[in-house]
């Protein structure tokens, strides 16, 4: 069955959807990020790549209000997240280095969870475990027993059921084999199409080349490239 | 309060699977009720001291359900997943502290079922009410407080230890409390019944206060970097 991935109704009236300016977070004393210019458009695809530690995770959870502003300005979805972050957190879904799961739960019970937090519906969780291409012994099965790309792709199901209007995701092809990745390509492609604002991480250049209309490079905490110039970003 | 029970009934879910109270809590809960009584080997001192024993040993034991609540949350970012999204962080709250309760109160059972089975305390028809207010009161507070200081120290390294060591002189005045109004229920020569109406009626304060404490800070008490 294929799902289409749709989004909420409650659009920004602002144009871009991500803006950062000098953006700034200080993590126990270091500047995780240490002046981020990024503006990102309604329905764009980023790929942001990066070294470890140039502040790529950072910047997702920035965005997500996870992370507090230390300087600068930062807006997601019209939010201030210098004043309210929490705010933000309504618009946004992040999947991080980490999955989020229950390990004592299944699969489905995972992505119901979602799906019952948010007001969805029980085809909802049907339609995004068979989007994940997730059968029914192992929506069946507990978290803690699946394998590390069953794992992610349930993580990927509950992203999908909560129909956010900005995916932040932190190596979301971590763990899973090519028929996978590509799925997940389709997946995060549809998202796009359906108006939402995709930024992923990664470290694989494969995964930034053709189907990935703008590439942004993390160095230092700062951004050093960005392959798209009609965005007006700067270092 | 939809997604508050959702939340709750993930915790007890979670909670039926691994089986913690059952195994471990209750276990350790009723295995310090007797070592008290070896202990102070003495029946009349035992037989008084017993309703201060049952909280004493709540208090511990909660301690024990309260990380795990917060380390299901923890191991794999989970709460990140329920503190990005539409759901307040109140909810989430009073979620784990509605599971946390019901928890508690099946604990604060067994072990007064163990007073009085391990330490002949009695209890009478016409001090049963008491008994299950006091024992619902103090559960809440337990649960409401505990909760709320799981959050503090869900983030932080050696939580396990920080939490007993913030937590427990919180509770204090809970653990006065509840062991009067339960010694008052049990029918103690030192205190009467309207005294441990009044004890219960602190316990519910003391619930209250912990409960909107708790259902306001909770949001920021989560967040890693606050």
């Amino acid at each position: 069955m294929v799902q289409t991935v749709t989004t909420n109704d409650t659009a920004t009236t602002n144009d871009a959807v991500i803006l950062l300016a000098d953006a700034v977070v200080v993590l126990g004393g270091f500047p995780a990020l240490a002046g981020v210019n990024l503006q990102v458009q309604p329905g764009e695809l980023v790929a942001l790549r990066g070294a470890n530690g140039t502040g790529k995770s950072t910047l997702l959870r920035l965005c997500a209000g996870l992370a507090a502003l230390s300087r600068g300005s930062a807006h997601v979805m019209n939010v201030d997240l210098a004043t309210n972050r929490a705010a933000v957190r309504p618009y946004v879904g992040l999947l991080g280095h980490r999955n989020g799961l229950y390990a004592d739960l299944t699969a489905r019970e995972n992505v119901q969870l979602t799906a019952q937090l948010i007001g969805a519906q029980r085809h909802d969780v049907d339609d995004a475990l068979a989007r994940l291409k997730i059968d029914s012994r192992v929506a069946a099965t507990r978290a803690t027993s699946l394998s590390a790309g069953q794992r992610r792709r349930t993580a990927l199901a509950s992203l999908v059921v909560r129909r956010a209007r900005v995916w932040l995701l932190d190596e979301p092809h971590a763990g899973l084999d090519t028929a996978a990745r590509v799925e997940l390509d389709d997946i995060l492609h549809e998202a796009t199409q359906a108006g939402a604002t995709v930024i992923y991480t990664t470290h694989e250049i494969d995964r930034t080349d053709g189907r990935v209309p703008r590439t942004v490079t993390l160095a230092g905490g700062v951004v050093a490239t960005d392959d798209s110039s009609t965005h007006g970003v700067s270092r | 309060m939809r997604q508050a029970l959702v939340v709750a009934r993930k915790d007890l879910l979670i909670e039926w699977r691994a089986r913690l109270l059952l195994v471990r809590v209750a276990p350790f809960a009723l295995l310090v009720l007797v070592l008290f009584a070896v202990a102070l080997d003495s029946e009349p001192l035992i037989l008084r001291a017993a309703a201060g024993l049952v909280w004493l040993a709540m208090l511990f034991s909660s301690l024990m359900l309260v990380q795990r609540s917060f380390d299901v949350e923890t191991d794999d970012g989970a709460v990140d997943v329920l503190l990005t999204g539409t759901v307040e962080p109140a909810q989430v709250y009073l979620g784990k502290m509605l599971a946390a309760f019901a928890q508690l109160l099946a604990l604060a059972t067994t072990l007064v079922l163990g007073a009085v089975v391990l330490y002949g305390a009695t209890v009478g028809a016409d001090h049963l009410v008491l008994l299950v207010t006091a024992t619902l009161s103090a559960a809440w507070g337990l649960s409401s407080v505990g909760t709320l200081y799981g959050a503090v120290v869900a983030n932080m390294s050696g939580r396990d230890s920080l939490l007993a060591l913030l937590a427990l002189p919180v509770t204090a005045p809970l653990l006065i409390a509840a062991s009067r109004a339960t010694e008052a229920a049990f029918g103690s020569q030192t205190i009467d019944t309207a005294s441990g109406w009044a004890w219960t009626a602190l316990l519910v304060v003391f619930a209250v206060t912990f409960t909107a404490a708790g259902a306001a800070a909770f949001g920021t008490l989560m967040e890693s970097d606050a």
